[in-house]
Parts: structure tokens; C-alpha cells; sequence
């Protein structure tokens, strides 16, 4: 079992940057509801903000790391000329252009989002530190750019699974 | 007895820090909304414009995205510093940053879902 050159950057830009950009949002997410005040001590604030901040930097920088080697790395072996690239495959079936007419069209700009919403996230986060459990609107503006930072990705990373399932970029 | 209650809400001076003004997290909102908001406008433009979309394509292999990423990116750095440089002491209503945030957000995406930045494309 070998995996090309084309296909070890497709691993990291979908596998090794995703599993990261997960675990970020999941333990964020996590970390961010249940940093309330009135449930936790000095100790345990302190505790739990240290690691807020590893996630959320996680995220921001996994989320970077997916656009960049996206964009600049995997994006223009899917998009060359030549018959038997991937997007070549897929314009050329009927049955098929829709996965690059809408699926990679949508996937390649909202991609885009979550590196700019995970990095503000990561900022709030920075910014206040311990001092962010006294500021519930702060908290959830946080959590609100989180989610929706992750639904972007996804959104991006489901389409791009599904381009890749169709017509993989080899 | 109420001394010590399980409930009383740990305090700033618990926790030995001085607090900071909201200013420069409302402008770190505001400036992503505005940063998704320029994406949105960029795709449509390289769409409606063959002048932008020349000037987008600052990479031939990776087409105009290369463009609308680096201008979007740029345009992003450039209003999160001029908004924090204008907010950085000031007090500012973070719900009503993240609304427009929002506001923001909503518009851009909606802009790069392809049957709509294709409405923007010249007629043939």
C-alpha cells in the first residue's frame, strides 16, 4: 500500500489538518459553554482557560492549514487542463458537472470563512484570557463564531469528500 | 451560614488580573464579519468584471481564487487594524458587534454559493 505524492498532500489537507481543525472544535466548543463562573473556582478557571486557548488555536491554525495547502497545493491539480484531471472527469459527464459546477464552485470560496471566524475566536480567547469568564457576551459571541466557523468547514470538507469520492485527485 | 457558598461566582480579584476594554474584541468581530463580507464581493466581482477577474488571477494554476484569498485576506488584516487602532481603549456593545458581524457573515456567504455570483456574469 503506497500513496502518490498528489494523494499524500490530499491526506494532509483533508486528513491531518481535519483531524486537528475536529479535535479544536470539539474540546473548544466544550471548553468555552462550560466556562461559567458561578460553576468553577479560581483554579479550575485558570485550568480550563489554558486549555481553551490550545484548541482554539488548534482550530484557527489547522483551519489555515486546510485553506493553504487547499488552495495552493491540491487546488491546481484538480483544476488543470489536462483531460485526465479530476475536474477535466467531471465536466466532461453530464451526470457529473454539477460536482464542479456547484460542489466545487461553493466548496473552494466558503472554505474560506472558517479560517477568518476560527481566528477571531482565537483572538477573543487570547485577548481576555481568565478575565473571559466575566464576560458572558464575549463568551457567547465566541461560541457563536465557533459553530459557525465548524459549519463552514464542513460544509466545505463534506463537499470536497464527495467531489473526491467521484472524481479523486490521482 | 452563607461564608464561602459553593455558588458565590469567582471574581476578577480571585483571580488576580485587571479587567480590559471590550473595544478591541468588537473590532476582531466586526473585522471578520467585514473580512467575509469582501470575500462574497470579491467572488462576485471576478465574476461580473473581466477586469477583476484579470487581476484576481495572481496565480495561473490556481485561477481567481488565488486573487479573491490574498485580497480578501489583506482587506481583513486591514480592517481588524484599523478598528482596533479606533476601539483599542473603548468600551462597545459586543451583541451588537456580533450582529453585525453576522449580518456580514450572512451576505458573504450567500454571495459565493455559485447560482448566485453566476446571476453576476455578462451576458453572452
Amino acid at each position: 500500500m503506497t500513496l502518490t505524492y498528489r494523494e499524500t498532500w490530499t491526506l494532509v489537507h483533508g486528513m491531518i489538518f481535519g483531524v486537528i481543525f475536529l479535535l479544536g472544535f470539539t474540546g473548544g466548543l466544550e471548553a468555552l459553554y462550560s466556562l461559567r463562573p458561578q460553576l468553577l473556582t479560581v483554579a479550575g478557571v485558570r485550568d480550563r482557560v489554558t486549555r481553551l486557548r490550545i484548541w482554539v488555536v488548534a482550530m484557527a491554525v489547522a483551519a489555515w492549514g486546510t485553506v493553504i495547502t487547499g488552495t495552493w497545493i491540491v487546488y491546481p491539480w484538480y483544476r488543470d487542463k489536462a483531460p485526465e484531471s479530476a475536474k477535466s472527469i467531471l465536466v466532461a459527464d453530464p451526470a457529473t458537472e454539477m460536482w464542479h459546477s456547484f460542489g466545487m464552485e461553493w466548496k473552494e470560496h466558503v472554505a474560506w470563512f472558517s479560517p477568518i471566524l476560527a481566528t477571531v475566536v482565537a483572538f477573543i480567547v487570547v485577548y481576555y484570557g481568565v478575565r473571559i469568564v466575566k464576560h458572558e457576551g464575549a463568551r457567547k459571541a465566541a461560541m457563536v463564531l465557533f459553530v459557525l466557523a465548524f459549519v463552514l468547514a464542513a460544509i466545505a470538507g463534506g463537499l470536497g469528500a464527495l467531489i473526491t469520492k467521484t472524481s479523486p485527485v490521482l | 451560614m452563607t461564608t464561602n457558598s459553593v455558588n458565590e461566582s469567582v471574581s476578577l480579584e480571585d483571580l488576580g488580573v485587571q479587567d480590559k476594554p471590550d473595544g478591541p474584541v468588537a473590532a476582531a468581530i466586526i473585522a471578520g464579519g467585514i473580512g467575509a463580507f469582501m470575500l462574497g464581493l470579491f467572488t462576485i466581482l471576478s465574476e461580473a468584471s473581466a477586469g477583476f477577474k484579470a487581476l484576481a488571477t495572481l496565480s495561473s494554476s490556481v485561477g481567481t481564487l488565488s486573487g479573491k484569498a490574498v485580497f480578501t485576506v489583506v482587506v481583513w488584516l486591514a480592517a481588524w487594524a484599523g478598528l482596533h487602532f479606533a476601539l483599542r481603549n473603548k468600551s462597545f456593545d459586543l451583541t451588537k458587534a456580533l450582529m453585525i458581524a453576522l449580518v456580514l457573515i450572512a451576505l458573504g456567504v450567500v454571495a459565493t454559493i455559485p447560482p448566485i455570483f453566476v446571476m453576476f456574469a455578462p451576458a453572452e
